[in-house]
């Protein structure tokens, strides 16, 4: 009998799903062969030496055997927990979003290192603040995020130059069309009678700060309204590019309406 | 089955894809229980058929607890031995059982039927919160026991239930996390082992 061939990786524990009597089925992200699925035996029992390690949004090094058709984990030991996200139920929301994310748009076996050190670097930064997330500071998070994460699977949206005659846009009002993946000036705009959204100066100012600022850079979203129009943006770009609602969406809104009239 | 090379009888065919339907039961499975079911003797064949068709007829979630049960309220809900003031807050029905074999709960229960998973678009609306919610209003109760699995969806279920409860200033703990009996430390991870450590109890040996 050929022995299984094994090989070790470090992971993102994206979720994880009942399968068969006690067994789990992972969606990983890897390091080094991206998204992977795999089984975790036994994990739904009490006294599984797995079960912890391969929790949602953990980090782990993993040793896996190749299967026939799922490779299966062998191995498992915690890198970083991100403890502190599961004491938040904010912070958790938004550290689901985004490995739901990650999940929907990366495609299986296909690396993409850079998409790994994004998602493991802002579940550290949401973690690192769970309990103290203020709302300007976390809108500017998650619209990096999701605008980095565009950037590295190939969908960046070209913000400076129109995407219909290549000319500058600069003016005073512009437009945002999906299919194109980029704006577009109000010279162009009546090439497209349907499907545009438009983008104030304000916001087209802060999505291009925010494609190009330095991780610890990020500007601050202070104004509501310009918040709320940057995250409708880039909320129907990615449902365009998905063509699909992203889930967890929901929750997180649910959580901001239920906490705005009591608590603020 | 279309894809045998050559037709299946019907009822054969039938029976595979409906046993295929069941959670864990894959083709292979699905085809060796049908023709194990072929050679079963009629009347035991017979008793699993009225046995499937009781459990739909017979069985109703309780308007109380939402367990499952053969009458309404169920028979935990209307035990006059049991302690009213405790209600005890798990996902399925199943939960139920496992905490009614180990004999050390002696309070009532409240079956949410799942866990919230944004992921899934299983929010806090499409579980039996609202009811638990409203059930705590118009009872007195002294203690909500979270029991949600100690998982990601079952810990952001506690703190989100947690949170909705507060205005109702009852009092509300969790099932210990700690380490499972029969575990071996060295294997655990750490944030078993912090909690373990954050519920340790003063040892009377």
């Amino acid at each position: 009998m050929a022995r299984p061939r094994t090989y070790k990786t470090e992971a993102l524990v994206l979720k994880g799903s009942p399968f068969g009597e006690a067994d789990r089925l992972l969606t990983l992200y890897t390091l080094d062969r991206g998204k992977l699925r795999a089984v975790a035996k036994g994990v739904r029992r009490a006294t599984s030496k797995l079960a912890g390690h391969l929790e949602p949004l953990t980090c782990s090094l993993l040793l896996l055997a190749e299967g026939r058709n799922l490779d299966v984990v062998a191995q498992a030991e915690t890198k970083e927990s991100f403890k502190a996200l599961r004491d938040s139920l904010e912070a958790l929301a938004r550290a689901m979003y985004m490995a739901e994310l990650v999940d929907a748009f990366a495609p299986e076996e296909v690396p993409n290192p850079g998409l790994y050190r994004l998602l493991l670097a802002n579940l550290r930064w949401l973690s690192a603040r769970a309990i103290a997330l203020d709302e300007s500071l976390e809108a500017a998070l998650l619209r990096r995020f999701e605008l980095r994460l565009l950037d590295l699977l190939g969908y960046r949206p070209e913000l400076h130059r129109c995407v219909e005659c290549s000319g500058p846009v600069t003016s005073a009002a512009s437009f945002f069309n999906p299919r194109a993946g980029g704006v577009i000036c109000v010279a162009c705009r009546s090439r497209w009678s349907a499907g545009l959204l438009t983008v104030s100066p304000n916001a087209l100012r802060l999505l291009r700060s925010l494609q190009s600022a330095e991780p610890r850079a990020s500007p601050l979203i202070t104004s509501a309204s310009l918040r709320e129009e940057v995250e409708g943006l880039l909320r129907h770009y990615i449902r365009y590019l998905l063509e699909r609602d992203v889930h967890s969406i929901d929750f997180m809104d649910l959580l901001k309406r239920e906490a705005s009239p009591v608590e603020a | 089955m279309s894809t045998e090379p050559f037709s299946l009888a019907k009822p054969l065919a039938r029976l595979i894809e409906e046993l295929h339907r069941l959670p864990g039961v894959g083709p292979k499975t699905a085809q060796r229980l049908t023709y194990y079911i072929v050679r079963m003797p009629s009347e035991d064949a017979r008793a699993l058929a009225e046995a499937i068709i009781a459990v739909k007829e017979k069985t109703t979630t309780c308007s109380a607890c939402f367990n499952v049960t053969d009458g309404d309220p169920c028979a935990i809900c209307v035990d006059s031995r049991r302690e009213g003031s405790q209600i005890c807050v798990v996902e399925d029905p199943l939960d139920v059982l496992a905490l009614e074999r180990s004999g050390a709960y002696k309070g009532l229960y409240h079956v949410l039927h799942g866990a919230i998973s944004p992921v899934n678009g299983i929010g806090p609306d499409r579980l039996k919160i609202k009811e638990l919610v409203r059930r705590l209003e118009g009872a007195s109760v002294e203690e909500v026991v979270l029991a949600t699995n100690p998982t990601l969806e079952g810990e952001a279920t506690a703190m989100y239930i947690y949170r909705l409860l507060q205005p109702l200033r009852v009092k509300v703990t969790r099932l210990a996390r700690g380490l499972p009996v029969g575990s071996d430390l060295e294997y655990t991870d750490e944030i078993t082992l912090t909690r373990a450590l954050e519920g340790r109890q003063e040892f009377h040996g």
